[in-house]
C-alpha cells in the first residue's frame, strides 16, 4: 500500500522573506564559530587551558572508536590443528551478491573432510561488505573482523585477497603490515596437503 | 631617470609579489577558515621534515602536485585556445591592481612618489575594462575544450559575468559622482574628509547602497560560491572541466588573485584606502603629522610613521575584506541559475539605477 507522507511547507515570515536579516544571521553564526575556534586555537597555542575547540579526529594518531558491531574485512578460521575450517562447499560464493568470492575446491586427503579450498579469493574492490557470506557459511569458517582494519592499498592487487592472506589473523593489524608479513612464507597444513596432492 | 625606472619596477614587483603571495596564502586561508567555521581543524597533514606550519605546507604540496600532474588537452580541442584561456583568466587580474594606491605619496630623493603603479584619470574604467577581460578566460576555456559541459559552463560563466559586470559598473557610478573623480588615488584622498567634523567620508558612509551592490557583484565576478555556477565544483561541470594540472591551477590562482584585487578596489573606493580616521600627515595638517581627534586631542607622530601606519592600514583593510569574501563563500548556499540572473537584472539593477539617481539629486541639491 502506498502511504502518503504529508510534508508541511515551512512558511517564511515576511521578515524572513526579505532574506537580508537571515543572511546576516547566517554570517553571524559562522563568524561566531570562526572567532570562537580561532580564539581557542590561539589560546592553546600559547598554552592556556581552553576547551578543545574542534571535534576532528587527527586520524592516523587518533582513531575514532568503532561500534562493536562493526564488521570489516573477511577472515578464514582455522581448526585447532591449523587446517582451515572451510570445506569448500561454495555456499558463500553462491550467496555473495557481488560474486566476488572465487573458490577452487580440492579433494582433501586426510579423510576427515571431503574438500578443502585450494584457492579462496575475495575481490575486496567488488565486495559490498554485506556479510551474506558469513551468514551462509555452514562451518563458521568465514568471519568478518571487527576492530580497526586498515583497508588502504596502493594497487588493485592488494585488494585481491588470497587464501593465505585470509587465514592470517587480521585483528589489530593493518593491511600493509599484512602484506609485509606475507612476504615471509606461511605454511599451513593445507599447503602440505596441496603439495601431497600434486605429487 | 634611472631612479624613476627603478622605483616603478620596485612598485610593480612589490604589488605582484604581494598579490601572488596573497593568492597562495588564500588557498590556505580558505581551507583553514572553512575548517574553523565548521569546527574542524583543516588541512595540516603535509609536512617538510616534520614541520607542518599549521598546514601552510599543504599549499606547497598542492603546487607541486599541480605542476607535475598530467596536462591533458582534450582530443580535437582547440589546442592554442585551450592554452590561452587560463592566461586570459589570470593575466588581466594582475593588471587591475596597478591603479590601486597602496600607500600615501612618499618623499624620496627630493621628489614625491605615489605608492601606486599607474596614476591615470580613468582608473575605475581601467579596473572595469580589465575585470571584464577575465570573462574571455572562462568562455574560451569552455569553447576550446570540445566538451558540451565545458561549453555550457563557459556560457553560464559569460552570461553571469556580463550580467554582474553591469551591476559592477553601475554601482561604481555612485562613488564616482560622490567623490567627483574616477582616479582611485583621488578617490582615496576624497575620503579623508569628515562629515560634521567626525564621520570620515568613506565610500561606505556616503554610498552604503553602492557597497551593498558592489560586494555581491564583485563576488559574482570572481565566480566563487555563492556564485560558482560557472565552475560548478560541486557538480563537476563547468568551464574548467577539461583542464588539469597547472592550467587548472591558473584559473583558481587567478580567482584567488581576484579576491585580493577586489579587496583592494573595495578598500580604495569604499573603505578610505590607506587612510586611518583622524590620522593626518604633515601636508594635510600644516606640518603637524599625527592623530588629530575631533575632541581636540593631538598625538604627534613622525612623517614616516604616518606612512607606515597608513600602509599597514591598507593591508589590514585588505585582509578584513578578503576574510569577508571567504566568510560569505562559506556561509551562503549557492543560487540557482535563474535566481542568479533574476537577482542581477530584476533586483540589483533597479536598485543601482535608483542609487545613481538619488546620488545625482543629492549632489545637485548640495551644490545648489
Ligand atoms: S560481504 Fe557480501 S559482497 Fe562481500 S564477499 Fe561476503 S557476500 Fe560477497
Ligand atoms: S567459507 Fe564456509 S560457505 Fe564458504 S566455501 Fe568455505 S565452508 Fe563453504
Amino acid at each position: 500500500m502506498i502511504t502518503v507522507r504529508q510534508v508541511r511547507e515551512v512558511k517564511l515570515s515576511a521578515w524572513q522573506n526579505t532574506y537580508y536579516p537571515e543572511l546576516w544571521r547566517g554570517m553571524f553564526i559562522t563568524s561566531k564559530h570562526f572567532f570562537q575556534n580561532f580564539g581557542r586555537f590561539i589560546g592553546r597555542a600559547v598554552g592556556l587551558k581552553v576547551k578543545r575547540p574542534l571535534v576532528t579526529f587527527q586520524y592516523p594518531e587518533e582513531r575514532r572508536p568503532i561500534a562493536p558491531r562493526w564488521r570489516g574485512r573477511h577472515r578464514l578460521m582455522l581448526r585447532p590443528d591449523g587446517a582451515p575450517r572451510c570445506v569448500a562447499c561454495m555456499m558463500c560464493e553462491t550467496a555473495c551478491p557481488d560474486k566476488c568470492i572465487y573458490i577452487t575446491a580440492g579433494e582433501a586427503l586426510d579423510g576427515r573432510i571431503e574438500k578443502y579450498p585450494v584457492a579462496f579469493e575475495i575481490d575486496l574492490l567488488r565486495c559490498c561488505f554485506c556479510g551474506l557470506c558469513v551468514e551462509a557459511c555452514p562451518e563458521d569458517a568465514i568471519r568478518m573482523d571487527s576492530g580497526y582494519i586498515d583497508l588502504g592499498g596502493y594497487s588493485r592487487a592488494e585488494f585481491y585477497l588470497d587464501r593465505d592472506y585470509l587465514l592470517k589473523d587480521s585483528a589489530l593489524t593493518t593491511h600493509s603490515q599484512f602484506r609485509g608479513e606475507l612476504d615471509g612464507v606461511v605454511v599451513t597444513r593445507v599447503d602440505l596437503l596441496a603439495q601431497a596432492k600434486h605429487h | 631617470m634611472l631612479v624613476d625606472l627603478g622605483i616603478i619596477i620596485g612598485k610593480i614587483a612589490f604589488v605582484l609579489v604581494n598579490i601572488l603571495n596573497g593568492a597562495g596564502i588564500l588557498t590556505w586561508v580558505e581551507r583553514k577558515q572553512s575548517a574553523l567555521i565548521s569546527d574542524r581543524i583543516g588541512a595540516n597533514r603535509a609536512s617538510i621534515l616534520g614541520i607542518r606550519l599549521l598546514g601552510l605546507v599543504n599549499s606547497l604540496a598542492d603546487a607541486v602536485k599541480l605542476i607535475f600532474k598530467e596536462d591533458f588537452v582534450p582530443p580535437r580541442g582547440l589546442r592554442v585556445v585551450h592554452f590561452l584561456a587560463p592566461i586570459f583568466a589570470m593575466g588581466p587580474v594582475f593588471l587591475t591592481m596597478a591603479v590601486i594606491p597602496f600607500g600615501p605619496p612618499v618623499e624620496m630623493f627630493g621628489r614625491e612618489f605615489k605608492l601606486q603603479i599607474l596614476d591615470i584619470d580613468i582608473g575605475i574604467l581601467y579596473i572595469l575594462a580589465f575585470g571584464s577581460i577575465a570573462v574571455y578566460g572562462a568562455m574560451l576555456a569552455g569553447w576550446a575544450s570540445n566538451s558540451k559541459y565545458a561549453l555550457l559552463g563557459g556560457m553560464r560563466a559569460s552570461a553571469q559575468m556580463i550580467s554582474y559586470e553591469i551591476i559592477l559598473g553601475l554601482s561604481l557610478i555612485g562613488p564616482i559622482l560622490a567623490f567627483g573623480t574616477m582616479e582611485p588615488g583621488a578617490m582615496v584622498n576624497a575620503q579623508n574628509q569628515y562629515l560634521w567634523g567626525w564621520i570620515p567620508t568613506w565610500g561606505l558612509v556616503v554610498q552604503p547602497v553602492a557597497f551593498l551592490l558592489f560586494l555581491p557583484a564583485a563576488m559574482a565576478e570572481t565566480k566563487r560560491a555563492p556564485f560558482d555556477m560557472p565552475e560548478g565544483e560541486s557538480e563537476i561541470i563547468g568551464f574548467a572541466t577539461e583542464y588539469s594540472g597547472m592550467r587548472w591551477g591558473m584559473f583558481f590562482l587567478g580567482e584567488f588573485a581576484e579576491i585580493v584585487v577586489l579587496a583592494g578596489v573595495m578598500t580604495a573606493v569604499f573603505f578610505g584606502g590607506y587612510h586611518v580616521p583622524f590620522l593626518f600627515d604633515a601636508v594635510e595638517k600644516a606640518g603637524q603629522a599625527g592623530f588629530h581627534f575631533p575632541w581636540g586631542m593631538y598625538i604627534p607622530l613622525g612623517e614616516w610613521t604616518v606612512v607606515i601606519l597608513r600602509m599597514l592600514a591598507f593591508g589590514a583593510k585588505l585582509a578584513i575584506l578578503m576574510w569577508l569574501q571567504m566568510q560569505i563563500r562559506w556561509t551562503f548556499p549557492r543560487f540557482r541559475y535563474d535566481q542568479l540572473m533574476r537577482v542581477s537584472w530584476k533586483e540589483m539593477m533597479p536598485i543601482a539605477l535608483v542609487n545613481i539617481a538619488v546620488t545625482g539629486l543629492v549632489i545637485l541639491w548640495l551644490n545648489k
